[in-house]
């Protein structure tokens, strides 16, 4: 049964290495957005180092957001999912062989883009890691907790304002540990107990999401 | 008298607010094979979601075996208006897929015969299916249940965008089907009789109900 | 469960006995929650003597505190009616926690509105990060997000389960949205620019809290109820006795 869902993600990373467009899309947007704000607030260095962990947080996590839909779309659109769903492997599994997929394709590379971004803010080489860390092991959570609102939405229109409303608040625990760890370290302070809330949260999320979100799937399937 | 291993008990279902059925009983045993008729929207679909584990009835249940039917049991192939092909996939790859996560092993050979079983041109086998034709995907779609081997086979509408030739060929892979004891319920505009299919042919008439 | 073996346990999960029963509610309901709610206020507004500090602008607390709390509780019965709805395939349930939850955003709101109205006076801004305010906010939108949810699925059967299923995950995330933010706040606020820092309660306060929060309560119930039996219209409008309902207020 692990064997398959191990296959059911690779054949996820399959698709998604076939469409680098959406790959670069995710990262442009994660650039983009990061540097909107200098632009809005002024190039003041200490109000950048300041805003950074907050700013670079809120970017990966919206990025990842947009990224949300094409978790379940797709397999949808083409009867994938259904398949799936007879296969007899257990949907929750299922669930977090996709969602894994989609973080490795879509969140991963926002976590090893962002030391990159983290320089423009003029942050120090350590904060540089406690970000990189923070994103490795907070974007886990992000996907996890955001498959249940693209399960909810899946199929509806109008779904992209709407998974942001159901999905966003949710967001909000593991943004205030995510961004409080790169603060920490940059305020010289201890990030550990912030990464391990973090760590605590991906944790929880990947036992307890795929619960909800395959019953979501269920229903979006009759 | 075959064992009778597929039963619906006092199906009731809904589409919105709409009641397609009632009270509806089926049984199939081994070997055979019943024919869903009715007009667009009278809930032919539905009734094979439901016999698939994939629609909740209102009220009712489907037992396999006398057990709930659910779809962990994979016991069932189903073959609904969309194929479950993965586009940017070769038929080869999607096949090999189809096959892993259900735990089966399966070689190269057995997707290559399968793929000669349907007729499908081996020079598109390797190409991704958003490039082959309708007709083409519904093909490899059907070579997924070849692969499957499993006992109930559910087809909705399974010979859409195929011409004479594959439509007999695949009815000579139905045949084969109930000749082995598995079971089949299909809906299909194409005309069937028991010569068809070998072997009595029941049929199920659903009329929308309106309140 | 089944409800057919337990049909005592299951006598008012049924929509067309329940309707009758809500019915004989509302009004004594709604009498009590304006009974309530004006005692609660007159101790609040006009006995409670004013705050040597804050004045007479504290008084708000009357309704902000109670707000909040109603707009807590309500979530959580929104989500014990969608669990009970989950459970045991009971529209009515369902329907329930649908008419709870615009109540419940009503109270959020209410308890924004008046935490900024408490806030003006005291701080001079019309809004703070505080640890409750900004919990409230978020609840505020996971109640817009369950109506939203709601509105946007045409097929009731998968709205009641999406908006349940939805319910309940917004649940387990409360706590943890609390906690979360809590932490934020004392991470972030050095100052002591909070509205939990409410004046020191002498017992006639509590009380008045106490009264207005029965009464909000009440409304709750109240409007939750009335609100239930226009779903049960609506979704059962096709059944018999619904329609015989419907020809004698035609005819009456």
């Amino acid at each position: 049964m692990l064997a398959a869902a191990f296959a059911l993600l690779r054949r996820d990373l399959q698709l998604a290495w076939r469409h680098p467009s959406d790959l670069a899309a995710g990262l442009f947007f994660f650039v983009i957005v990061s540097s909107l704000f200098p632009l809005g607030v002024g190039p003041e260095t200490a109000l950048l180092q300041r805003m950074a962990p907050g700013v670079l947080w809120v970017a990966a996590l919206l990025a990842s957001f947009l990224a949300l839909p094409r978790l379940f779309a797709e397999d949808h659109r083409d009867g994938s999912l259904e398949q799936l769903a007879l296969s007899g492997l257990p949907l929750p599994l299922v669930v977090a062989a996709k969602t894994l997929a989609h973080w490795l394709a879509a969140g991963l590379p926002l976590a090893l883009v962002s030391p990159l971004l983290g320089l423009q803010f003029q942050l120090p080489v350590d904060v540089l890691g406690v970000l990189l860390l923070s994103l490795l092991l907070g974007g886990p959570a992000l996907a996890v907790v955001g498959a249940i609102g693209a399960a909810l939405t899946l199929g509806l229109r109008g779904s992209g304002m709407l998974l942001a409303l159901l999905v966003l608040p949710l967001y909000i625990p593991v943004l205030i540990f995510g961004a409080g760890a790169v603060d920490a370290q940059l305020a010289g302070l201890s990030p550990m107990p912030h990464l391990s809330l973090l760590a605590a949260c991906t944790l929880a999320g990947l036992g307890l999401a795929p619960l909800p979100t395959a019953a979501a799937l269920r229903l979006a399937l009759e | 008298m075959p064992p009778v291993m597929l039963e619906a008990r006092q199906l009731t279902a809904q589409r919105g607010e709409r009641l397609l059925f009632a009270n509806l009983d089926l049984r199939l045993a081994r070997g055979q094979a019943l024919w869903l008729k009715g007009r667009n929207g009278s809930g032919k679909t539905t009734l094979l979601r439901i016999l698939a584990g994939l629609h909740q009835p209102r009220e009712g249940g489907v037992y396999w075996q006398t057990a709930p039917l659910t779809t962990g049991l994979a016991t069932t192939s189903y073959l609904g208006h969309r194929n479950g092909l993965k586009d940017d996939l070769s038929p080869s790859e999607n096949l090999h897929h189809a096959c892993r996560l259900q735990g089966l092993a399966v070689t190269e050979t057995a997707i290559e015969v399968a793929l000669a079983q349907v007729g499908l041109d081996p020079l598109v086998q390797e190409l991704p299916c958003r490039l082959l034709s309708q007709g083409q995907q519904r093909r490899v779609a059907l070579a997924r249940l070849l692969l499957e081997q499993r006992p109930l086979w559910l087809l909705d509408e399974p010979f859409v965008g195929l011409d004479d030739q594959a439509v007999a060929r695949f009815l000579d892979h139905l045949r084969h089907h109930l000749a082995q004891g598995g079971l089949l319920v299909l809906t299909t505009h194409q005309p069937l009789d028991a010569a068809s299919l070998g072997v009595p042919l029941a049929e199920l008439q659903l009329s929308p109900q309106f309140h | 469960m089944d409800i057919r073996q337990h049909p005592r346990l299951f006598h008012y999960a049924s929509p067309a006995t329940f309707y009758p029963l809500a019915g004989r509610l509302v009004p004594s309901l709604g009498g009590l929650a304006l009974l309530l709610c004006l005692l609660g206020l007159w101790i609040g507004l006009v006995i409670a003597p004013g705050d040597a500090q804050q004045g007479e602008g504290y008084r708000i607390i009357f309704v902000h505190v109670p707000a909040s709390w109603m707009s807590m509780l309500a979530y959580l019965a929104m989500a014990f009616w969608c669990a009970i709805g989950l459970i045991f395939n009971t529209r009515l349930s369902f329907m329930m926690a649908h008419a709870l939850a615009p109540t419940g955003a009503l109270f959020a709101l209410l308890s924004l509105v008046t935490g900024a109205l408490w806030g003006k006076p005291m701080w001079g801004t019309w809004w703070v990060w505080d640890a409750r305010l900004t919990s409230e906010l978020i609840l505020l939108f996971l109640y817009l997000g369950y109506l939203a949810l709601q509105g946007a699925v045409e097929d009731p059967h998968r709205a009641d389960r999406a908006c349940a299923l939805l319910a309940l995950v917004g649940a387990f995330n409360v706590p943890v949205i609390y906690f979360s933010v809590r932490w934020w706040s004392t991470l972030h606020q050095g100052a002591s620019v909070s509205l939990s820092q409410a004046p020191a309660m002498a017992s006639l306060m509590l009380w008045g809290m106490a009264l207005t929060a029965l009464g909000f309560w009440a409304y709750t119930a109240a409007v939750a109820l009335a609100r239930v039996r226009l779903l049960i219209l609506e979704r059962e409008r096709r059944s018999d006795w619904v329609q015989r309902l419907l020809n004698e207020e035609a005819t009456a």
